[in-house]
């Protein structure tokens, strides 16, 4: 008895679903009806999501990327360019997330180094990245490292397309940020790290700044001291 | 009880698809006489054809009571598919074979809700297989089928598969 009117009340469930959920409705409506533009911009407790669900994810935005681009270097251009504006809206929400005393823009190249290494890795991957460094090349490069990135944790890069790198698409994000920020660049790029054999997912974020950006920053320094 | 901790070997482990292709071959221990690639591959076909061979071969008894019993009661009007799919009478899904045991070695096999099949070769005295096998199919789940630049029913080249697999099973020993 009971089980035959349990389908009956099931179909009820979802009739009034239906009918409650907006014409253009589906999957983009949680049953809650609160989207994530309903929530306020600084609830950061709940904001975790499934390292699986993200892997998913970006296989489907690597396979999308795949498919278009002809080459490896035009692969890795296509993912940092998805990356990119991701970097400009982060920058502005976490300065905004940041207590009102020392939510301040950076405007030393220093300090939008340390934004990038620290709090922005901390939002993105809940940890700070491993290294910062200036490259010995030239003083508009600067590298940051990261032994493991988490875009790349499950990801084995066949033979044949040996120089990819998928964290091209953090290297976007950096690049939004840096490009947010004020401070212009030529490029951010991923690299593989050689002859490791400790960390053999490390991945070196190399940031070429333009030389407008080196000339103020030479300025300021001038002023300052 | 050091000879004991020798005895337990995994040997080798083969994953075999859903089209009885063999995908993966794995050696982790050379005491198992070697099969040449060529085995291998008959060895996979073999056993897939066998393993279907063993699901269709399920004695009635097995089979629920009550789908029996709602069957044989009920008149020829009735669907009996619908007695069958109504929630909590479905029959237990034929498994095949599972285990294949020898004097030397113990063939387990762990067959995925997709089809997919692991094999693992272990000497006899290995204990937790079903266990070991889990956390395989674990690291294959994360390392091939969360690898984007993975094919699926194709052979499986993932380094950090391979590299979890030894980490796992030759380094834990």
């Amino acid at each position: 008895m009971s089980i035959s009117q349990q389908p009956k009340a099931a179909s009820n469930v979802l009739q009034q679903q239906l009918q409650q959920a907006p014409p253009s409705g589906g999957l983009r409506y949680p049953s809650s009806k609160k989207t994530i533009y309903d929530r306020n911009l600084n609830r950061t407790r709940t904001s975790e999501l499934s390292r699986a669900s993200f892997a998913y994810l970006f296989i489907e935005m690597i396979s999308y990327a795949q498919k278009r681009a002809p080459s490896v270097s035009d692969l890795e251009k296509r993912l940092n360019a998805s990356g990119y504006p991701l970097g400009l809206k982060l920058l502005d929400l976490l300065i905004y997330r940041e207590p009102p005393r020392s939510a301040l823009r950076p405007t030393r190249i220093l300090a939008l180094l340390q934004f990038v290494h620290t709090t922005l890795w901390k939002h993105l991957f809940g940890r700070p990245a491993d290294a910062l460094e200036l490259s010995n090349n030239s003083p508009a490069e600067y590298m940051i490292t990261d032994n493991e990135p988490l875009v790349n944790a499950y990801i084995s890069i066949p033979k044949e397309m040996s120089q990819l790198n998928c964290a091209a698409y953090v290297a976007g994000i950096i690049e939004g940020v840096c490009d947010g920020a004020g401070f212009v660049t030529e490029s951010v790029t991923a690299h593989w790290a050689e002859g490791e054999d400790i960390w053999p997912g490390k991945t070196i974020f190399l940031i070429k700044f333009k030389p407008e950006v080196i000339e103020r920053e030479g300025i300021l320094k001038g002023g300052t001291s | 009880m050091l000879r004991k901790e020798q005895d337990r070997v995994v040997f080798t482990l083969l994953i075999i698809n859903k089209a009885g292709g063999l995908i993966y071959n794995r050696a982790f221990d050379s005491s198992l006489a070697g099969l040449s690639s060529n085995d291998s591959l008959i060895l996979a076909g073999t056993f897939h054809g066998v393993h279907a061979i063993a699901r269709n071969l399920c004695p009635p008894s097995a089979l629920p009571s009550s789908t029996l019993s709602s069957a044989s009661s009920t008149s020829f009007t009735s669907n009996p598919s619908a007695s069958a799919s109504a929630p909590g009478t479905r029959a237990t899904p034929a498994t095949g074979i599972q285990v294949l045991e020898t004097a030397r070695f113990r063939l387990t096999c762990f067959q995925t809700v997709t089809g997919t099949k692991f094999l693992l070769f272990t000497s006899p005295e290995q204990p937790n297989v079903d266990a070991i096998l889990r956390r395989v199919y674990e690291l294959y789940a994360d390392f091939v089928m969360k690898n984007p630049f993975y094919t699926t029913e194709m052979p499986v080249r993932c380094e950090k598969f391979d590299r979890g697999l030894v980490g796992f099973l030759v380094g834990a020993r």
